[in-house]
C-alpha cells in the first residue's frame, strides 16, 4: 500500500475528473434523449429516424469519437470536453431505445383519463406519463451509467486525465498496485451511481411499493378488467 | 477540415497500404485478435449460457456476474494482465474475453429462458427429450435474441481492440499509437475512421447472418 499512501491526492483528483466525465453525460444524455424518444413515441417518420440513427450511432467506437470530436468542436484533444461529448452521444444512443419502450409501455387508458380530468398535454407529460415510466427510464439510466464509467478510462489513451490514467501510468512504470486500485475505484464508483439511480427509482415510484393494496393499483386493475 | 483533407490523402497515400506496417496487415491483425477473443468467449459463454437457461438452474449467479464484469474496465485489465503475465498475445486477449462474456451469456441465457413453456411442453410431449427440446425447440427459437448478444459483443471487441495496439500489440490501434507519439494528426484521424468503418461492416454482416438464421416460423409470429 505505500504507493497508495504516497499518491492519494492525485488519486483522489482523478476520481474526480472519473465521476465528473461519467455523471455528466448520463445527466446531459438524459435531459436530451427522454423528451426526444416522447416526441419520437408516436411519430411515424421520427421514430424509425431515431432508433435507426441511434443504433448507428452506437456502432462507431469511442476511440474514434474521442479523436474525431475535437476536429469537430475545435477543441484540444486531451480536452475533457471531447470525452463528455462522446459519452453523452452514446447515452442518448442507449437512453432512446429503452426511453420509447418506456413511453410505449405507458397505459393509454391512465392518459385517457388524465386528459378527461382536465390535464394539459405538457402535465399530464410530467406528471402521468413520465412518472409512469420512471421503471424504464432508470432501467436503461442504469445500463448507461455503468457503460459510461468503464469508457472513461478509455480516454486515458489518448491523453485525458481520469482513473484511466492510473492504468496507463501504472503500465509504464510497472507498478501493479495503482492499476488495482484503479480497477477497484472504477467498480466502487460504477456501484455507488447504480445504488443511487437504484434509489432514485424507488423514491419516484412510491406505488410500487405499497403493493397490491394501493388504490391506484385497484384502480388499474379495474380499468384492465373493464377494458378486457 | 484541411486536416480531414489530409486524413484522407493518409488513406489514399499507397505507401500507407504497403509493407508490413500498411492498413491491409494492421485490419487482417485487427480482426485476427477479434475473432480469437470471440472464439474463447463463445466457447465459454454459449455453453454455460445455454445451460443455466434450459435448467433454471444458477439464474441469479450468471445475472450478477454479467452485471459485475460489466463494470470492470477493460483498458485496466489490459494493462493489469500484461504487467502481471508478460508481454505477448494472450494477456490482452484474456482481457478482451471477459469484456465479451457478458453480452453473449446475458444473450443466451435470457433467449433460452424466454421461450414459451407451452412450446417446450409441446416438445416433451412429442417423446422428446431435455437434449432434444433444447436443440430442435429452445435453440431455434432463441436464436435471434443469442445473435443479438453476439452481435453487441463483436461491436465491442472490434472498437476495443484498438486499444491493444498500447501494449505493443498490432491491428489498426497502431496506427493511432504512433501517431499520437508523433502528434501526426492526419493518422490518427485516418485510423480511427477505418476502425469505425471495420465495426459497421461488421454489424452490419452479423445483422444479415441474425436475418438469415431466423426461422421463417418466428418472422410470421407477432
Amino acid at each position: 500500500m505505500t504507493w497508495t499512501a504516497a499518491n492519494w491526492p492525485h488519486v483522489l483528483e482523478l476520481t474526480g475528473a472519473h465521476l465528473v466525465q461519467s455523471v455528466l453525460p448520463v445527466l446531459l444524455g438524459a435531459l436530451v434523449a427522454i423528451p426526444l424518444a416522447r416526441l419520437a413515441v408516436r411519430s411515424r417518420v421520427l421514430r424509425p429516424v431515431l432508433v435507426t440513427g441511434s443504433s448507428l450511432l452506437y456502432t462507431i467506437p469511442s476511440l474514434t469519437l474521442f479523436v474525431v470530436l475535437p476536429l469537430l468542436l475545435g477543441t484540444q484533444i486531451t480536452s475533457v470536453a471531447n470525452v463528455v461529448v462522446a459519452l453523452t452521444l452514446y447515452v442518448v444512443a442507449i437512453l432512446l431505445r429503452s426511453s420509447v419502450d418506456a413511453f410505449e409501455a405507458v397505459d393509454r387508458g391512465v392518459l385517457q383519463a388524465s386528459t378527461a380530468m382536465g390535464y394539459r398535454p405538457l402535465r399530464r407529460f410530467l406528471t402521468v406519463e413520465l412518472s409512469l415510466a420512471v421503471p424504464v427510464l432508470v432501467a436503461g439510466l442504469r445500463v448507461a451509467s455503468v457503460s459510461n464509467i468503464s469508457m472513461v478510462s478509455v480516454g486515458a489513451v489518448i491523453g485525458v486525465q481520469s482513473l484511466g490514467t492510473l492504468f496507463t501510468d501504472g503500465l509504464r512504470r510497472s507498478i501493479v498496485e495503482e492499476i488495482v486500485v484503479g480497477i477497484a475505484l472504477t467498480v466502487v464508483l460504477a456501484l455507488l451511481l447504480d445504488l443511487l439511480l437504484q434509489g432514485l427509482g424507488h423514491v419516484l415510484t412510491p406505488w410500487q411499493r405499497a403493493g397490491s393494496r394501493s388504490v391506484t393499483t385497484r384502480l388499474l386493475a379495474l380499468g384492465r378488467g373493464a377494458a378486457a | 477540415m484541411s486536416l480531414l483533407a489530409s486524413a484522407l490523402a493518409w488513406l489514399a497515400d499507397p505507401d500507407s497500404w504497403s509493407g508490413s506496417g500498411g492498413i491491409p496487415t494492421r485490419l487482417l491483425e485487427h480482426l485476427a485478435y477479434s475473432g480469437l477473443t470471440l472464439l474463447l468467449a463463445l466457447a465459454v459463454a454459449v455453453p454455460l449460457g445455454l445451460w443455466v437457461g434450459h435448467t433454471g438452474r444458477g439464474s441469479g449467479v450468471v445475472v450478477a456476474l454479467a452485471g459485475a464484469l460489466r463494470a470492470l474496465p477493460t483498458l485496466g485489465l489490459l494493462t493489469l494482465f500484461t504487467l502481471l503475465l508478460g508481454l505477448g498475445l494472450m494477456p490482452p486477449v484474456v482481457a478482451l474475453v471477459l469484456l465479451a462474456v457478458p453480452p453473449i451469456l446475458s444473450g443466451a441465457y435470457a433467449g433460452i429462458a424466454n421461450v414459451s413453456p407451452a412450446l417446450k411442453d409441446a416438445g416433451t410431449a412429442l417423446g422428446m427429450t431435455g437434449g432434444q427440446v433444447l436443440a430442435r425447440v429452445e435453440l431455434p427459437t432463441a436464436l435471434p435474441v443469442i445473435l443479438g448478444g453476439i452481435r453487441s459483443a463483436a461491436l465491442q471487441v472490434v472498437a476495443t481492440v484498438t486499444v491493444v495496439a498500447y501494449i505493443n500489440l498490432g491491428g489498426l490501434g497502431r496506427y493511432l499509437i504512433d501517431g499520437l507519439a508523433v502528434r501526426d494528426y492526419s493518422r490518427m484521424l485516418g485510423s480511427v475512421v477505418l476502425v469505425a468503418l471495420l465495426a459497421l461492416a461488421v454489424d452490419a454482416v452479423l445483422a444479415l447472418v441474425q436475418r438469415l438464421a431466423t426461422s421463417p416460423g418466428l418472422r410470421l409470429a407477432p
